[in-house]
């Protein structure tokens, strides 16, 4: 294992653990993404370049996408709810 | 049951799995040393030795996908199918059932409660401007040389899915469901993946069995090498770009169409 290698994992190992530990969904989302893009870079230092570029388009992309479109959206409907006890 | 069971319980099985996997661990071939002393020979070595000389192609992972594992991946395309049209059909049954009865009871009502996006900058905007082309001519090709370089159908369509959400970023809703009309979305969707099987029946209809690759390989390295390689390539490119998007016009419709409905019902008036 050569430096660069050790160094992506315990990059990955330290963001992994700032990922769980983020408690506010909308900061999670966005170091999701973060986590993604360095996971992304791991596949590719470990020769799986393939692997690297779904990984990066999902991990880095679609998935915080849709996580904060869901967000955006069930934020939306406590605002109806809210609206709809109110008046 | 109470915590100290579980706890027990929870021990007992950490226990037993710890030492199942030191046991294993111990035992695995060293870092970066491919084959063991047990297997010389490694499925790893004989798919890079069959990918080029069996089947003309220079990257294994997409023959391994879309030829020798073809039936798997055609199992995975209509999972992605089946959980797309699942959400797609949940978001538009909710987007159909919540803004209307907002309509009915309160149509002069404008402050609707979509969500308004602030709007982009010029910044933002020219660079989207520069970046769209490039991401569909990449995601293209990505999807075309799947058999050549590390990518592939999936790998491409994901990417071509995400250039009308630059358009969506730069410009608005409107414009990206002008150019990401349902129809073709659904069209794009079910043509992968029905192709895909259709591909396979193909090869049932020549005498060979499901998905084998009955097309000429080609010359090693040219774009059309590989037999049916390149065509299921594309065939799930096509239908990963469509299902992506029709998932994402699907939850945008719920969150900015009724803001642009508002919007409509303003300048009406």
């Amino acid at each position: 294992m050569n430096l660069l290698q050790s160094l992506v994992l315990i990059f990955v190992c330290v963001t992994a653990t700032g990922v769980v530990f983020t408690r506010d969904p909308l900061s999670q989302s966005v170091g999701l993404s973060f986590y993604g893009i360095l996971l992304g870079m791991m596949f590719f230092v470990f020769q799986a370049p393939d692997v690297a570029l779904s990984q990066i388009v999902i991990g880095a992309l679609i998935l915080p996408l849709i996580l904060l479109l869901t967000l955006s959206w069930l934020k939306r409907s406590q605002l109806e709810q809210k609206k709809g006890s109110s008046s | 049951m109470n915590m100290p069971t579980r706890l027990t319980l929870f021990l007992l099985g950490a226990m037993a799995t710890g030492f199942l996997y030191l046991k294993g661990a111990t035992q695995l071939p060293e870092f970066g040393h491919y084959g063991s002393s047990f297997y010389p020979q490694t499925y790893g070595d004989a798919i890079n030795h069959a990918s080029i000389f069996a089947r003309h192609i220079t990257d294994s992972v997409t023959g391994v996908n879309f030829d020798i594992r073809a039936l798997d991946t055609l199992g995975e395309e209509f999972i992605l199918f089946t959980s797309v049209m699942g959400a797609v059909v949940l978001l538009r049954e909710a987007y159909e059932k919540t803004p209307k009865q907002d309509d009915h009871e309160q149509s002069g009502q404008k402050e609707k409660s979509a969500i308004h996006a602030p709007k982009a900058t010029d910044a933002v905007r020219l660079w989207i401007l520069g970046m769209t082309a490039p991401t569909v001519l990449f995601g293209f090709y990505i999807v075309l040389h799947g058999q050549l370089t590390p990518g592939g159908g999936f790998q491409g369509g994901v990417i071509l899915a995400t250039a009308p959400l630059l358009i969506f970023l730069a410009q608005d809703y409107e414009n990206f469901k002008r150019i990401t009309p349902n129809t073709l979305l659904e069209i794009g969707e079910s043509l992968g993946a029905g192709g895909y099987a259709c591909v396979g029946a193909l090869a049932l209809l020549s005498g060979a069995p499901f998905l084998a690759n009955i097309f000429p390989f080609g010359q090693t390295g040219s774009i059309l090498s590989g037999g049916i390689i390149p065509l299921i390539s594309f065939l799930v490119g096509l239908e990963v770009a469509g299902g992506f998007v029709l998932l994402l016009a699907a939850f945008l419709q719920d969150l900015f169409s009724s803001s642009d409905e508002s919007k409509e019902k303003e300048s009406a008036q």
